[in-house]
């Protein structure tokens, strides 16, 4: 499988990138890892005519602290957000799904701002940053803006970004609290069937992987936890009021049942954690 | 487009497409076909090849972003004179393959996950294997073969 035919532009600074990508924003596309787009360019899913190139940005590869929370540089790969100690002692639970995203050969390669941006909602990392209560800072010709994660995930692929604007950075608050991720799948390399990202710190935040269109929170769970519920109740709503997809993996109905366990698990190893 | 990759040490210049990818140019531009496509979507691993000392599954990865770096494939793992590399020299002892199909693949996320870590656990090395595939050996003898790598490394070093 080889992709269509397109134009191949390098770009050397983000600003010359969101010039490339402003010349015909519908028909352009970034190009930072490659490991979302690129398998939907061989399966011709996408074919867009011009690709830019900012895999070479090395200034958008960094987590750092800033201030109060921990800022992350869009073309960071799984492998470096995984390893990098500040994400480890701030941000712990991102940097512990970085390290369940795909294999070790698709996290040398794949980076944050590529899922973040594909929003996809079988991958890992948008429900990630959901349960932390993130943001996403975004690049365009107009200058920068930041996005709340909650509000950046609109359909199935389908972000808040306009075509000719470029993430640069992700923004997750410090968190001291209980953290889980529990993932769900029938090989180790595969996506999620149903995952869970949960965060415990006076209000909780739980988001779950592959239970509707878009990565999403578990608003019924939280509402309930909110509302003094024990964690097996709050679990009990995992499915509420969601629509979650049937495909060759697993049933609607199956996924339910496996939001509602992972949820129940997710929220006792995150208390635990806790302590 | 023209690009610039050194392939186990020697500088490969070629003219492509620019939607050739990586193994493609691997195999068909620099003849080096000891490089399998498997499954072709980033599952099985079988294209694994190092890049910049890092694995990756070369299916999926354009040699345009490859351009000025550094790859090393199957063929560069033995020396000149043909010994053996150590991860295939264990494959060899411990009958780390069967038809071989995956090998190659198997030999290089090795030769990644061992640099990352050279004293692994059983379970460590099976979990650094998620991303390749083998159809044949059950990864039994896989595993073995790379903890006899790792354990033969130390005696060398």
């Amino acid at each position: 499988m080889i992709p269509a035919p397109f134009e191949y532009r390098r770009a050397g600074s983000v600003d010359e990138a969101v010039a490339l990508l402003a010349e015909d924003p519908d028909e352009r596309k970034l190009l930072a890892g490659g490991h979302s787009l690129l398998p939907l360019m061989k399966l011709r899913l996408a074919t867009p005519t011009v690709l830019v190139d900012v895999g070479r940005l090395a200034e958008l590869s960094y987590v750092r602290e800033d201030g109060d929370h921990v800022a992350i540089g869009a073309l960071t790969r799984h492998c470096d957000l995984e390893a990098a100690p500040v994400a480890r002692e701030h941000a712990p639970l991102l940097s512990h799904v970085a390290g369940q995203v795909g294999d070790p050969q698709v996290r040398h390669r794949g980076t944050i701002g590529g899922s973040v941006a594909h929003g996809d909602p079988a991958s890992d990392l948008p429900a990630a940053v959901l349960a932390l209560g993130g943001s996403f800072v975004v690049q365009g010709p107009q200058g920068h803006r930041e996005l709340a994660a909650e509000d950046f995930f609109q359909g199935f692929l389908e972000t808040a970004m306009a075509p000719d604007e470029m993430l640069t950075e992700i923004r997750v608050p410090k968190s001291g609290g209980g953290w889980a991720f529990q993932k769900f799948n029938r090989r180790a390399q595969d996506w999620a069937i149903v995952g869970v990202a949960a965060s415990v710190n006076g209000s909780s935040r739980v988001a779950l992987v592959n239970m509707g269109p878009t990565p999403l929170r578990a608003r019924a769970v939280e509402a309930a936890l909110a509302a003094g519920a024990s964690a097996e109740e709050a679990a009990s709503r995992a499915a509420e009021g969601l629509e979650p997809p049937a495909d060759v993996q697993a049933s609607a109905e199956y996924r339910a049942h496996l939001a509602r366990v992972l949820v129940r698990r997710a929220l006792e190893e995150a208390t635990a954690r806790r302590g | 487009m023209q690009v610039t990759i050194t392939v186990n040490g020697t500088s490969e210049t070629h003219e492509v497409e620019t939607r050739t990818l990586l193994v493609h140019y691997l195999r068909e531009a620099c003849g080096h076909t000891g490089t399998n496509v498997g499954c072709d979507t980033t599952s099985c691993g079988a294209c694994t090849v190092l890049l910049d000392g890092e694995s990756v599954k070369s299916c999926t990865v354009l040699a345009a972003q490859a351009d000025g770096r550094d790859v090393t494939t199957i063929e560069g793992m033995a020396s000149p004179d043909g010994t053996l590399h150590p991860i295939q020299q264990a494959f060899h002892e411990e009958h780390g393959l069967q038809c071989g199909y995956c090998t190659p693949g198997m030999v290089m996320a090795a030769a990644s996950f061992l640099k990352e870590n050279p004293d692994p656990t059983e379970a460590e090395v099976r979990e650094a294997l998620e991303g390749n595939l083998c159809r044949c050996t059950g990864y039994h003898n896989i595993v073995q073969s790379i903890l006899a790598a790792a354990k033969n490394r130390e005696l060398v070093s």
